[in-house]
């Protein structure tokens, strides 16, 4: 006898879904697409449409929006279009109230300023390198800051570019090193020459430009003099020709510029070699051959005028030409 | 009135090229059971596969299938429509699924329909050549020069094929352009059709916010799909069963030489069932797809189907009948369609073609035995027809009762040469210079 119990035979075969676009043809227009309503109130279903229309047909409107809608370029427009247009309202109605600007900016800069002071970008303290004590003093005057302060504050060019206009410097380099230091490297003008003015007496560096003011000569004996209007401009000419004369040793006094124009070599004694206003250094080397021959500036000689290349000429003492003319001529055999 | 005719064709040649150029189409088929429509996307000229052989696909790859829907047809009979709101509604209804489907707006459509009385009509024509060399203007000129029959008022040109050319005694010329000789003679195949099932088809279309891109008869692309190469090269007809009307098409030599549609299908084999058995079509509709047939073997007598209702009446809802009977409602009016059949295609002479072949296709198609019946009725040579392969189509559409719309797709991608595009020669315009220039402007910008 069989028994009672209900026996379900095992689903052998199952029909396998519809993919792809197969699904789509075989769903569209079906019911089999809308689910039933999750929710019903006594049988009745609450949300979803009464009654499913007999009548498949899109309204003429719906048809007409659907066509709209899968127009491309109203699709790009609601794709991008609308999000961009909604973001830019958004950000402009917000904008547009003035407190809400001024809060915003406020916002953004005390940002801007707790990460600006955050202490990896403080300087704490400025390193001076390659200046005297004086020139160090003289930068920190022109450059006053008031450490600690955050290196994008710090305009290193313009700094660099103070620094350089002083005198004393010759370059600078500037730098924020690691560690909140601002590195100055500077390289100092060497005073090479005396300049005597009217105005005083300056140091200058070997370009002609201007170091230092000294209050005496005698601050520094060792180096060369040079005076006279202009001379400054040509401080290359003159150390070359002190470095010819220098065959003359501690008899050289100096160099004087006459009319800014050549240069006059004055010794002691009051003796004066003038140079003509081109190659005077040539000039200086044939007066030199010629003392060195002749003795001439041991002699009473007051200038030697090689102003005029072809025709050198000296000019006596007064006392000398007298004694000159004084002497008896001797002729010939010294009768 | 050709005139005419040739500017409604031609702008619908210009409304497919800019369909072309837009890349999208839709094929709209307009049955009387059901209304089909495809989306086909067209990236650029097919190519042949690697090894230089057509390839699977039988070289339709310039084109996609990427949208398709089918909607129950409302308001067509024998493939006519016979109320636009329906009709309108319903191409509405499938065109919105298959847009949905493929995800794009489209604009162009290109329509066939089954009824509307086709006639066929053969023409001919021959022309001295003016030089030695057939030019495209020879051809129009003698495609121009063929004598028209009257065919009616109310009536128009649907198709109007060269089908063969002649140049001197040399016949059975595909193009004769380049060829040289002394005179051009051609035979063309003219399809007229009721202008008044055409101007409503268009209509609806129109009501639809769609440009038509190309009109064709449903017997034409039917046949363009189901007949493979050598059946259209050798000679057959295409027997398209649809739901109200059955159309049947004859080919030779790659083109159609004659078309026509006899006006049952289906859907009276269903009201056969109906009225027969008194259950509402749409449950006859079913038994006759589930268990319809035209062979009643012993076993049938045997085989009961439910007929089921709704009545509340359990003797009425219980009823049942047997095979034997359904197919005793169903064979004769199968064979009535089959004899009528027989009757277009004895008007055709078909006996007289070196090939008999018959392609049964269509939904209609589909009732088990009907080869076996139409070999009877029609000839030997009979065969069950599906649609050629193309890419992108869905396997639920790639049915028998989709061969008119595959047909039409294929049709989209390469039409074939009309009448209407070639050029009419000068002095077949009419004399009138403004008319013309206007003309030549409208043809150009």
């Amino acid at each position: 006898m069989r028994p009672l119990t209900a026996t379900r035979a095992p689903v052998i075969h199952r029909t396998k879904p519809l993919a792809g676009p197969d699904a789509d043809f075989a769903s569209a227009g079906s019911d089999a697409s809308r689910p039933e309503p999750k929710l019903r109130l006594r049988g009745v279903k609450l949300f979803g449409r009464a009654a499913r229309q007999a009548d498949p047909a899109p309204s003429r409107l719906s048809y007409r929006f659907q066509r709209w809608m899968l127009t491309p370029g109203i699709r790009r427009g609601l794709k991008i279009g609308l999000p961009v247009l909604a973001c830019v309202a958004a950000v402009g109605l917000f904008l547009a109230a003035e407190d809400r600007r001024m809060a915003l900016m406020a916002y953004v800069a005390d940002i801007k300023t707790s990460i600006q002071e955050r202490p990896e970008f403080m300087v704490n303290l400025m390193a001076i390198d390659g200046a005297g004590t004086s020139l160090s003093e003289d930068i920190r005057e022109v450059v006053p800051l008031d450490f600690p302060l955050s290196s994008w504050d710090l305009d290193v060019e313009q700094i660099r570019d103070t620094i350089t206009g002083l005198d004393p410097v010759k370059s600078a380099t500037v730098r924020i090193r690691p560690g909140g230091i601002l590195q100055v490297d500077v390289v100092e003008r060497q005073p090479v020459i005396v300049w005597r003015t009217r105005g005083g007496i300056e140091l200058l560096d070997e370009t002609g430009a201007h170091v230092d003011r000294v209050a005496a000569r005698g601050d520094h004996a060792g180096l060369p003099l040079i005076a006279g209007k202009g001379a400054d401009q040509h401080v290359p000419e003159a150390l070359e020709v002190l470095a010819t004369a220098s065959s003359l040793g501690n008899r050289v006094r100096g160099l004087v510029r006459i009319g800014e124009r050549r240069w006059d070599l004055v010794l002691d004694r009051g003796q004066r070699i003038m140079l003509p206003t081109d190659r005077p250094v040539r000039a200086l080397e044939r007066v030199l051959a010629v003392n060195e021959v002749q003795d001439l500036l041991e002699r009473d000689v007051a200038v030697v005028d090689m102003r005029l290349g072809q025709r050198p000429t000296i000019r006596m003492n007064e006392a000398a030409s007298e004694a000159w003319w004084n002497t008896k001529v001797t002729v010939g055999n010294g009768q | 009135m050709m005139t005419d005719l040739y500017q409604s064709q031609r702008a619908m040649r210009q409304m497919r090229r800019q369909a072309m150029q837009r890349g999208v189409v839709a094929i709209l088929d307009v049955g009387s059971s059901k209304i089909a429509c495809l989306v086909l996307r067209f990236d650029g000229a097919g190519r042949l596969s690697e090894d230089n052989t057509i390839g699977s696909m039988a070289g339709q790859t310039g084109f996609r299938v990427i949208g398709a829907a089918t909607t129950r047809s409302r308001g067509v009979q024998f493939g006519e429509v016979t109320a636009m709101q329906e009709t309108e509604r319903a191409i509405r209804t499938a065109l919105q699924q298959a847009q949905k489907m493929a995800d794009i707006r489209v604009d162009h459509v290109i329509a066939c329909f089954s009824g509307a009385n086709p006639r066929s009509y053969g023409l001919d024509a021959q022309v001295d050549l003016e030089g030695q060399l057939v030019t495209e203007a020879e051809v129009g000129r003698v495609l121009n020069a063929c004598d028209v029959p009257d065919y009616g008022a109310g009536r128009e040109v649907l198709h109007a094929q060269p089908v063969n050319f002649a140049l001197d005694n040399r016949s059975g010329l595909t193009d004769p352009r380049g060829q040289l000789g002394q005179s051009l003679a051609v035979d063309m195949h003219m399809l007229t059709v009721d202008a008044a099932a055409i101007q409503n088809i268009v209509r609806c279309i129109k009501r639809c916010d769609l440009e038509l891109a190309g009109i064709a008869n449903s017997a034409y692309v039917s046949g363009i799909s189901a007949l493979v190469e050598d059946e259209q090269e050798l000679g057959a007809a295409c027997i398209d069963m649809g739901g109200g009307t059955t159309s049947v098409s004859v080919f030779m030599k790659k083109h159609m030489i004659y078309a026509d549609c006899v006006r049952m299908g289906g859907d009276h084999v269903t009201s056969d069932i109906s009225m027969g058995l008194g259950v509402p079509a749409a449950v006859a509709e079913r038994i006759k797809t589930f268990n319809g047939g035209v062979h009643a073997t012993g076993a049938d007598d045997r085989d009961l189907i439910d007929i089921g209702g709704d009545t509340g009446d359990w003797e009425h809802d219980r009823r049942t009948v047997s095979r034997a009977e359904l197919i005793g409602i169903m064979r004769p009016r199968v064979e009535e369609i089959l004899e009528e059949v027989r009757q277009c295609l004895d008007a055709a002479g078909f006996d007289h073609m070196p090939s008999q072949q018959i392609v049964l296709t269509g939904g209609g198609s589909q009732i088990m035995g009907l080869d076996g019946l139409a070999s009877r009725i029609l000839g030997q040579r009979v065969r069950l027809g599906r649609p050629l392969r193309v890419h992108g189509l869905p396997q639920s559409a790639t049915g028998p009762g989709f061969s008119s719309a595959v047909g039409l797709s294929l049709f989209a991608a390469h039409p074939q040469d009309e009448w209407w595009d070639f050029e009419i020669p000068v002095d077949a315009y009419s004399a009138r210079p403004f008319k013309r220039a206007v003309r030549w402007f409208r043809d150009n910008w």
